[in-house]
């Protein structure tokens, strides 16, 4: 009897645990396993496409959302009024025609006919009243609220946006806003629904049930962690030009194992590569690198000892060698930094570059690296530490996630010894160093920047004294008049004469280094076509086609 | 033993209590916060989320509160994943990471004992010293390296597995033997060292001077004795198994329990930081007391008080 006990104990123990457990089984039968990332159509099977944007998102509410590849899966569910075509210009979405008053203040759109929501329910102007209104109600916690800063009664709470009939919307702005068309395609302008909303709360974004959207796909499951399956939304207004029957996007967060599955053609879209692999991708037809809105720079806290004085912060800047970190530890195509808006930002012209015009601060050539580092330990006497005499031992503040970012530091740190002093280095887990360096509790600290839209505002706005993201602590009389003059201007002219104004200012004061200007990197197979990335990182599978 | 199992469930609430309190006040000394970011929130908006999420409050009504609210079996909901309940996270990941990691544990007692077993009988010879590298190595080789050498040559070389996902009985091999290597090696180890001693009794000599077979000897007398410390490991190895593994999982794309413990900590989602915590110490407890029966069933010597 005890021996029989004793068994039936041991089992318990060893398999009882797995009899329990394996209840529930994995519902996506249909789906491709060793396939090539699609499923072969035949009469009845539909064309999947599998593809990698990022790791499980944390929300998908397109109010709620601030990540890249969240916007990747919102602007698959979801369609604002315009949306961004190939080339990252607004093309009509939602909305048929809109028509822009003289003064360039009221935006009156109208929407197109016989819309409706994945459901059925039809849409209608007052979707997008309430989707904006709540995004920037602070009870709903949106970290892209002040995307509506623009339209007016931002700071008042409530919107100055109109349903006037069930299709038209009405939109009046505190100033000429130019690049607004393209705000109205940023998934936290989607409209939302608001009686779904409030039955269900924040829950609604996470069950295929209630997310209901009005954009292309709509979500069918989503196994957290694992994947998210889209399939075409047959209500969309132009669901004929469609590509895949089925999207899957496979939640993965190694790069390694997104590398094994791009290779092995189990998914046609990676957009991850483990740095060490960029060498060996890199002349492949299958390895796409392309501009990102954004700077990797160094921040100076402003407020303390020695940073404090700007001939130091500047010669810093200058020892600084951007060709050295390009090459060597970035290695994906980056652009060495001379300035902090980034390159791909339009100025008044739209033909020509914010950068075009407004020039480099650093000469970023590798002639002139000898000639910056001399004039560096110039400021370095003048500003009273002489080879480094005198002057403090400092830290450096990164934070250790990416191996990239230690690289840098280390090369950094190279960099400065030539000023004769001591910078240490110290690394902080993500949301401690995040925390540090927005109380100012650094010295020298990692830093970086991705715009939100095309316009140099996006880069420029953050540095107004008191910003939560003005980490160098940094507070300028004229350049908060100047700013604050920027976004209440008409004319397009003194506004980006303004903005020049604002990042010369940025520089005299030597409040950043900048290092160098993102890239986004992705693998792309090439049995996948009109799939496209936008300048923002969002990726636009809905018109994509697999060859086989 | 009524009176063991409740003085035993008595020590278990309280330990989970302590562990409880222990992680609630150490998890708002760590520094930043839930809703920082690269991009910071403007104040308005912190304040509103703060206020939302009762984490304006002193921390001692904090405490109050989550404990009375755990007290009626709710865990919160997570301050990441906004929307998304604590319980509803750890009982839609737990059945998978428990189905990968029981498969892992049943591969590793099986054969952990079998070859372990084999290596104390073949003492000195090339079996038993093939065995003892081999088990060396699963217990120097960390399981990242195991996972992505098992991906790199199976996956992507040779592709005759899956490389992510659970779609397929095959998909499983991989993960199933990355969690089991570790577990198995040891439990080979131990079972070698335990067969090694327990062969060299009395009793074992007598056995066979009585007329058993080698066999009958071994399975009656042997194995019964010497499998009782890998019983002791088994408690905790299960409750860490059951639980998943960030690593594995998010190498072979596991939607299990695993990467909750970390990513909870990384981004101070304190409501699944304690959710996960009580809940694995809920598991140890439990396993430990399971384990502390079975152990009174297979040696009767053994008095539970």
């Amino acid at each position: 009897m005890r021996k029989k006990l004793a068994i039936l104990l041991a089992l318990l123990l060893l398999v009882g645990t797995l009899a329990g457990c394996s209840g529930k089984k994995n519902t996506n039968n249909n789906l491709p396993d060793n396939e090539n990332g699609q499923t072969a159509p035949n009469d009845s099977e539909p064309v999947v496409l599998n593809v990698h944007v990022g790791p499980n998102p944390d929300t998908i509410d397109p109010a709620l959302n601030s990540a890249v590849d969240g916007a990747t899966l919102i602007i698959h569910a979801f369609e604002g009024l315009y949306t961004l075509d190939k080339n990252g210009v607004p093309i009509p979405g939602q909305a048929e025609k809109v028509d822009i008053s003289e003064d360039g203040l009221t935006y009156t759109f109208t929407l197109r006919e016989g819309l409706t929501w994945s459901d059925g329910t039809p849409l209608t102007a007052e979707d997008f009243v309430y989707a904006w209104n709540r995004a920037i109600d602070p009870d709903t916690g949106a970290d892209y609220a002040y995307m509506f800063e623009s339209i007016k009664g931002y700071d008042e709470g409530k919107l100055d946006v109109t349903a006037v009939d069930e299709r038209t919307l009405v939109v009046n702005l505190v100033a000429k806003t130019p690049y607004f068309l393209e705000l109205t395609a940023f998934p936290t302008f989607s409209p939302v629904r608001k009686d779904i909303i409030e039955e269900h709360g924040e829950a609604w974004a996470l069950a295929p049930e209630t997310y209901i959207g009005n954009g292309p796909y709509k979500l069918v499951e989503w196994v957290p962690s694992s994947h998210m399956l889209y399939e075409k939304n047959e209500r969309y207004w132009n669901y004929e030009a469609l590509g895949p029957d089925q999207i899957k996007f496979v939640l993965m967060s190694d790069a390694n194992s997104v590398l094994g599955a791009f290779k092995t053609g189990q998914i046609l879209f990676a957009d991850d590569l483990p740095t060490e692999e960029i060498d060996s991708w890199r002349d492949s037809d299958e390895f796409y690198i392309e501009g990102q809105l954004g700077t990797y720079y160094v921040s100076f806290n402003t407020q303390k000892a020695p940073f404090d004085n700007k001939l130091v912060r500047e010669a810093f800047s200058l020892a600084i060698d951007r060709n050295y970190i390009v090459e060597n530890i970035g290695k994906a195509g980056q652009q060495p930094a001379g300035a902090f808006v980034s390159i791909g930002i339009s100025d008044v012209d739209p033909t020509k570059e914010f950068r075009e015009v407004g020039g480099d601060y650093i000469d970023v050539s590798k002639e002139a690296y000898e000639q910056n580092l001399a004039r560096a330990k110039e400021l370095m006497k003048e500003a009273g530490y002489e080879n480094g005499e005198g002057f403090p031992v400092v830290e450096y503040l990164y934070n250790p996630e990416s191996d990239g970012h230690r690289l840098i530091a280390e090369a950094l740190q190279q960099m400065w010894a030539q000023l004769g002093v001591e910078v240490k280095l110290a690394s902080q887990e993500w949301s401690t160093f995040l925390n540090t360096r927005k109380n100012g509790d650094y010295q020298i600290a990692r830093n970086g920047w991705l715009a939100d839209y095309n316009d140099p505002i996006s880069f420029l706005d953050m540095w107004i004294t008191g910003s939560g993201n003005n980490d160098a602590q940094w507070s300028n009389a004229e350049y908060d008049k100047l700013i604050a003059e920027v976004k209440n201007s008409s004319d397009p002219v003194e506004r980006f004469e303004k903005m020049h104004r604002a990042e010369d200012i940025l520089f005299e004061e030597a409040v950043l280094a900048p290092i160098y200007y993102y890239v986004d990197l992705y693998l792309m197979s090439n049995k996948l076509q009109n799939a496209y990335s936008s300048p923002l990182g969002y990726k636009y599978f809905m018109y994509a086609q697999i060859a086989n | 033993m009524l009176k063991y199992f409740v003085k035993r469930a008595v020590l278990a609430v309280i330990t989970i209590w302590i562990v409880a309190t222990l992680t609630f006040f150490l998890m708002f000394l760590v520094p930043g916060g839930p809703f920082l970011a690269e991009k910071a929130p403007s104040p308005a908006t912190l304040a509103a989320l703060e206020a939302k999420y009762g984490l304006d409050q002193p921390l001692h009504i904090q405490y109050k509160n989550y404990m009375l609210r755990l007290l009626q079996g709710d865990l919160g909901t997570s301050l990441k994943q906004r929307g998304r309940e604590v319980n509803d996270i750890i009982f839609t990941r737990l059945p998978v990471s428990a189905k990968v990691g029981g498969m892992a544990i049943v591969v590793a007692v099986v054969f952990g004992v079998f070859f372990g077993s084999i290596a104390a009988l073949n003492r000195g010879k090339w079996l038993d010293n093939l065995i003892v590298f081999l088990s060396t190595c699963g217990i120097a080789i960390p399981s990242f390296v195991v996972s992505t050498l098992l991906l790199y040559f199976f996956g992507v070389k040779l592709e005759i597995l899956p490389t992510f996902g659970l779609n397929t009985t095959s998909s499983y091999i991989m993960p199933v033997f990355a969690l089991a290597f570790y577990p198995m090696s040891y439990i080979s180890r131990l079972m070698r060292s335990c067969m090694l001693d327990v062969l060299g009794q009395d009793y074992m000599r007598t056995a066979r001077a009585k007329g058993l077979s080698q066999m009958k000897a071994l399975f009656k007398h042997a194995l019964r004795n010497a499998i009782l410390p890998v019983v002791t490991y088994l408690g905790p190895l299960l409750a860490y198994a059951l639980t998943g593994s960030f690593i594995v999982e998010t190498i072979f794309t596991i939607p299990g329990l695993g990467d909750s413990f970390i990513s909870s900590i990384t981004g101070r989602d304190y409501p699944l930081i304690m959710g996960t915590t009580i809940f694995l110490a809920f598991l140890i407890v439990t396993m430990n007391l399971l384990v502390d029966i079975v152990y009174k069933v297979i040696d009767p010597r053994i008095n539970l008080r």
